[in-house]
């Protein structure tokens, strides 16, 4: 394993506040070392923020793991994998639909997460937990010139 | 309960604890002696050898009171409560050096020892056996002592992560009043409720002290602009409202809009991209513009 995979690959506890802030700084770097532009890191801390505070206060916390991905070509991505085993999620199309809350937030967490990424995944099972997995991919730097002609 | 080990033992040889509690009493002076030359009190006291002497002596006792107590692993034994402070500022004062904290756990455990060895050239009738528990006594005292200096030391660590954090609040948000009826407030860092609260705070302050019609916040500092980050800032814009002013947000970059739109955030607030834009909007507001002087100083009258 090289050296920035070590550096991205982690898997961190979310228990307080204080734990929020090393979640977003972590994959703010993963994003970077992974080769992800300005835009898409802060989409993804973003994403991140919003599905670690849900973990945290919903799921009455938990950890999330990130890893490098790689679709087998040039492409990279960064996965993270939020993992609580709290109450669940009992219905899914109503937590994803903005708006909707079942705390004092806004209601644009779950949602919002799911258009800040490339691919969203949610596993929610009531009385023993939620997974949320995320992954968001490098965008390829534009072709040359040249291609286009 | 003690009880029962001395009835087990013949007289002459008394419990392991009381013995070395003793002998910590009685070789108190030669401890000192010996453990001033230790980096430990060597590196502390700088000043004069008396100190060290004296700082050792100060442990040698309250460690004769913890083995007489009969309490050897017991951090909280009320023995250690005499010296707690002077081990803390000993552990600070190595860390401050640059020590980590297994460097300064070493140091500690480096009193060790020179006490075995005072203990076992102290008891020279004892049977091996006898000697054998009191040395295992005295090394498992030595190792309570070296917990209560991490435990300290960590404590001391703790206390001012409290006090910074703490200051942090105060620090992180100034006021300021950038022309007469507009005040600005720039944001630092991550808006957790407590961070926003004393914002709101001290802004709706300071609307009310400078007379502003404007205030301007400015998010430049912040990294992260999630829901909960707008939920907070959308509560001290109502707030401001209410108070009669208006409010401008500053300082979002273009990742941060963005975010913000697929996030699906409606921020019901005039926003600009700087400070300067915002201060200009609100001047122009107020009546005031800003104009480039003509060359040759032929200005409009």
């Amino acid at each position: 394993m090289s050296g920035t995979a070590a550096g991205v690959d982690a898997r961190l506890p979310i228990r307080s506040d204080l734990d929020l802030v090393w979640v977003r700084q972590h994959v703010r770097q993963a994003a970077a070392a992974v080769g992800f532009g300005l835009v898409e890191q802060t989409k993804l801390v973003t994403a991140a923020s919003e599905l670690a505070r849900n973990t945290l206060v919903y799921g009455g916390g938990g950890e999330v793991t990130t890893e490098r991905v790689s679709d087998g070509r040039a492409a990279h991505g960064l996965r993270l994998t939020f993992t609580d085993r709290g109450p669940g999620i009992p219905d899914l199309e109503k937590a994803l639909s903005d708006g909707y809350t079942s705390g004092d937030g806004l209601g644009l967490g779950l949602g919002g997460a799911r258009r800040l990424v490339h691919e969203f995944a949610i596993d929610s099972t009531p009385g023993s937990g939620t997974t949320v997995t995320v992954t968001s991919w490098a965008t390829r730097p534009p072709r040359p010139r040249e291609e286009l002609r | 309960m003690p009880e029962h080990h001395t009835t087990a033992r013949n007289t002459e040889n008394p419990v392991p604890t009381q013995e070395v509690g003793a002998f910590l009493g009685r070789r108190r002076e030669q401890l000192a002696q010996r453990w001033a030359d230790e980096p430990l009190f060597r590196a502390v006291f700088t000043v004069s050898r008396d100190e060290a002497v004296e700082a050792g002596r100060a442990v040698a006792d309250a460690l004769a009171q913890v083995a007489g107590s009969g309490r050897v692993e017991d951090t909280d034994s009320p023995g250690f409560t005499p010296v707690r402070e002077q081990l803390t500022r000993m552990a600070a004062s190595r860390g401050r050096a640059g020590l980590t904290a297994a460097q300064i756990s070493r140091e500690v455990d480096a009193l060790r020892r020179p006490a075995v060895d005072l203990l076992v050239a102290d008891l020279p009738q004892a049977s091996s056996e006898h000697v054998r528990e009191c040395a295992t006594t005295l090394t498992a005292l030595m190792g309570t002592l070296r917990l209560v200096v991490m435990e300290t030391s960590l404590t001391e660590g703790q206390a001012l992560i409290d006090r910074q954090q703490v200051q942090l609040l105060e620090v992180a948000t100034p006021v300021i009043r950038l022309w007469d009826g507009i005040v600005g407030v720039p944001l630092i860092g991550t808006l957790d409720s407590a961070r926003s609260q004393v914002v709101m705070e001290t802004l709706l302050e300071s609307v009310v002290d400078q007379q502003a019609r404007f205030a301007i916040l400015d998010i430049t500092g912040v990294p992260t602009v999630d829901s909960l980050v707008a939920q907070h800032l959308m509560k001290t814009v109502a707030a401001v409202r209410l108070m009669g002013a208006e409010c401008v947000v500053s300082g979002i970059r273009p990742a941060i809009a963005q975010t913000i739109v697929h996030l699906g955030l409606d921020l019901p607030v005039v926003t600009r991209s700087s400070l300067a834009d915002a201060l200009a909007y609100a001047l122009h507001r107020l009546g005031a513009d800003i104009v480039s002087v003509t060359p040759g100083g032929a200005g409009t009258r």
